[in-house]
């Protein structure tokens, strides 16, 4: 293999990753709060149908983004609202808003299937981007990339440096223990769900405005539900999460690179590629019980009632 | 003591506060001078943290004044409570086991007390030397030892210098020795002017360190008092109303023949907060029964879980019944071998929450009450409700969820139901926790008549008064060695409370690392 080949594969598997990196940093947020929300693939049709039809009533790329992390925002209140205010079943809950995105985004997106848009181009950053090997893989890409580095570091450090990741840790492992000690763990919750949606709608709009700049139908492909494997993959790190997705995007794109060599093999075979690396993924997660307790968020999916303190 | 400012650091005025079903505080008014150490004493809901809860603003009292320092406040919530200087330190669920002991300091403060204190982490190891108190802020919390946890607690409250703290039942986790510490450190602050309330029902504690005492029962303040002048038999007689019958104690029996063998085992933790047990032996014979006291977490739950089958993993060769083996075999087939078994945490394991009482017994005693692979439901609620009127349980009958039940209720309940099967081996922890004192007595005697069938009884108690009582011979277990067994008569509080600091365990193995498996895997 030519070093030419290995950029483009390296390029495209950051491309295909993503997507993936915007909607797990979103949900590792929700969940390090204590909150499961199965509702990702849901808030990402979503956000990808509303970004794609802003974009297009606009013909502003820009807007479209922002319009999807509106619409993820809103998603993940109407969860928000049912499992923290009214104590709902979180995976019950989440489940419903996955089906209930999916059928909506079809429902409003029937009119532009196949319509395609001028999506975000690629940037070249200066200087950077001549940096022989790297810089083209890192640094030749759109806005919404870079975008994604942006967030992925400043997580890293909220997470692990500041206050508020401390708060966040807190309420997820303990939200008796925090309200005590005058946290307010609910709208610690609402936000980091609130979080949770505005990535998952940028996820969305990365897939219909970059990745294939048009709408088709359940376009995110099971995205969502990789998302919360590669969060469990990265253990609750927010740093290990970008080296996951783009792992996952360099085993989506395998089918394309093998094809291009001239293998043999079923494209069907090598495009189950991410999905199976999901499940021995999980496979090999959960045969390590001890450790998984250690790092999970002690009351992961456990709804927390301020009232009933006693 | 400093009573000479004669304005109040706390006063409540006829705080009142309504549960659902329950008045758990009726009219409470309490004074609180500065540097007063202020005992609040009650049987199990008698409505003491509800009271501490509302002075914390953890919850919201129905009716009531609250005056701080001369002037009315509205405590709404814990943040409030903390600028106004109040700390308290709860009995359960108050660190994050995830974080340091440094943040978990750093989240209850506020930013403006951050940026005064400056170094938070060489404010708390000053502070760590002045009172005593030897808490490292570097340690993860789920590497400290319980006693530890607390000490953190407290610091937690001396970083923010508190004027009044509130310990709800601080003792009830820590060695004789380590509360000998723990009173060091409140006569330090009390002496500092720093008021203190004291949650607890050991008696002799609060006439050891208590100012004064404020009784409560059923939600109603029934006496005050200067502990000192009084003994904790008649201290006891206001907490319980009438005269609390004094233990006299029971005559000690000798055992026969060994039916419960136990021979060096040793074993990782399944949880990564568990301890190792390391090379445990002993034999439980017939018509005795064998204490073993200890700190909670010290290896008591993994212990039990292991010879009760709950715990799957094969111990072949280490764990023997009637010198049958029985390490391969699971919790059913033990128990038809005649065991029985009453876990710690009454709801989820020693009874399902959501079925009823009825129900509940089938679970353990399915051998008599299936016909022909059917349910004889009809003599199971026969046999439950014997069993309820037997045992005194109160609920409205056999057809009651087992959630319904009041804590001490349900564990007469449990303890009916695992003696009913006249096992020749019982498996108690903790058998009167949360009961109150006639309910206590109850389990107490059919414990003792369950040994004087030629039962062997294996109990496990924090409470060392209720193993002297009750014990025939005692152990104590620390860090997952258990202590040498002896007779009852033969020791004495002194040596067991040494036992359960660890002081046996000299040679007796290798090395005793610090470093407990969680600390491994999270490194």
């Amino acid at each position: 293999m030519d070093s030419d080949l290995i950029v483009q594969i390296l390029f495209a598997a950051i491309k295909t990753g993503t997507p993936l990196l915007f909607i797990a940093l979103g949900e590792v947020i929700c969940e390090k709060s204590g909150t499961l929300n199965l509702g990702q693939e849901g808030m990402m049709l979503m956000g990808a149908v509303v970004g794609f039809l802003a974009a297009y009533g606009t013909g502003s790329a820009g807007l479209g983004v922002l319009a999807a992390m509106l619409m993820g925002a809103l998603m993940s209140m109407i969860f928000a609202v049912l499992v923290l205010h009214l104590g709902a079943n979180q995976v019950a809950t989440g489940l419903a808003l996955t089906i209930f995105g999916t059928g909506l985004s079809a429902f409003i997106g029937s009119g532009v299937v196949g319509q395609t848009i001028q999506g975000f181009q690629p940037i070249a950053i200066p200087f950077l981007s001549d940096i022989p090997f790297l810089g083209r893989i890192l640094f030749n890409h759109d806005i919404l990339v870079y975008f994604s580095f942006v967030m992925t570091f400043a997580l890293i450090y909220i997470v692990n440096k500041t206050r508020i990741g401390l708060i966040l840790k807190a309420v997820g492992e303990n939200p008796h223990a925090a309200n005590a000690i005058g946290i307010k763990v609910l709208r610690v919750r609402y936000l980091a769900v609130m979080f949770g949606g505005i990535m998952a709608g940028v996820s969305g709009a990365y897939m219909s405005l970059v990745y294939t700049p048009m709408w088709v139908e359940n376009m995110t492909a099971g995205r969502g539900w990789i998302a919360l494997a590669l969060v469990v993959f990265a253990s609750w790190r927010v740093g290990r999460i970008m080296l996951g997705a783009y792992l996952f995007g360099l085993a989506s794109i395998m089918h394309l690179v093998l094809q291009g060599l001239g293998w043999s093999i079923s494209p069907n075979l090598l495009a189950m590629l991410p999905y199976v690396a999901t499940v021995i993924v999980m496979v090999i997660i959960s045969a390590d019980r001890f450790k998984e307790k250690l790092l999970a968020p002690r009351s992961l999916g456990k709804p927390f009632d301020p009232r009933n303190m006693a | 003591m400093n009573t000479h400012n004669s304005v109040s650091r706390l006063e409540l005025v006829n705080i009142t506060k309504q549960y659902p079903g329950c008045l758990a505080n009726d009219n409470i008014s309490i004074t609180l001078m500065p540097g007063e150490i202020h005992a609040l004493l009650g049987e199990n809901g008698a409505g003491k943290s509800t009271l501490v809860k509302s002075i914390y603003g953890v919850v919201s009292p129905d009716k009531g004044d609250i005056i701080w320092d001369g002037r009315e406040v509205s405590i709404k919530s814990p943040s409030i409570a903390r600028d106004l200087g109040i700390g308290m330190v709860f009995q359960h669920f108050s660190l994050f086991e995830t974080l340091t002991v440094c943040q978990n300091i750093e989240l209850c403060l506020s930013k403006t007390q951050l940026v005064n204190i400056g170094d938070l982490a060489s404010r708390i190891t000053q502070l760590s030397e002045e009172y005593g108190l030897n808490v490292n802020p570097s340690r993860y919390v789920h590497s400290l030892s319980i006693g530890e946890r607390q000490r953190v607690e407290i610091m937690r409250c001396l970083v923010q210098s508190v004027k009044l703290l509130i310990l709800d039942e601080p003792t009830s986790v820590l060695t004789p020795q380590e509360v000998a510490g723990l009173f060091v450190v409140l006569r330090t602050l009390s002496n500092e002017g720093c008021s203190i309330l004291f949650i607890s029902h050991k008696l002799h504690e609060v006439t050891e360190i208590c100012d004064k005492a404020t009784i409560l029962r059923g939600g109603k303040v029934v006496d005050t008092c200067v502990p000192n002048e009084e003994t904790p038999a008649s201290i006891a007689k206001m907490m319980v109303g009438d005269l609390a019958e004094q233990d006299a104690g029971y005559a000690k029996k000798e055992g026969t023949e060994s039916v419960l063998c136990v021979s060096s085992l040793s074993l990782e933790p399944k949880q990564p907060f568990g301890t190792a047990l390391k090379d445990i032996t002993f034999d439980l014979k017939s018509g005795e029964i064998l204490g073993i006291a200890g700190v909670a977490g010290n290896g008591q739950d993994e212990l039990m879980a292991i010879i009760s089958g709950e715990d799957e993993r094969n111990i072949k060769s280490t764990l023997s019944l009637s010198k049958q083996d029985i390490g391969h075999l699971h919790a059913g087939e033990r128990r038809k071998l005649g065991m029985a078994y009453v876990p710690e945490e009454r709801l989820g394991r020693g009874a399902v929450p959501e079925m009823s009482l009825s129900e509940n017994t089938l679970l353990t005693h399915s051998e008599g009450f299936i016909r022909n692979g059917l349910v004889d439901w009809q003599s199971i609620k026969d046999y439950t409700t014997t069993m309820i009127a037997k045992y005194k349980v109160k609920c409205h009958g056999e057809f009651s969820e087992a959630k319904s039940l009041s804590g001490g209720n349900l564990q007469k309940f449990i303890m009916g139901r695992e003696i009913g099967q006249n096992p020749k081996v019982l498996i108690c922890a903790h058998p009167t926790w949360g009961v109150d004192v006639g309910a206590a007595l109850a389990i107490h005697q059919a414990l003792l008549e369950l040994r004087d069938q030629g039962a062997a009884i294996l109990l496990i108690s924090e409470d060392i008064d209720e193993l002297f009582l009750l014990a025939d011979r005692m152990s104590a277990i620390c860090d997952g060695h258990l202590s040498p067994v002896v007779k009852t008569e033969s020791t004495n509080i002194d040596q067991i409370g040494q036992w359960m600091a660890g002081t046996f365990i000299d040679n007796k193995s290798v090395s005793i690392s610090n470093t407990t498996p969680a600390q491994k895997a999270n490194s």
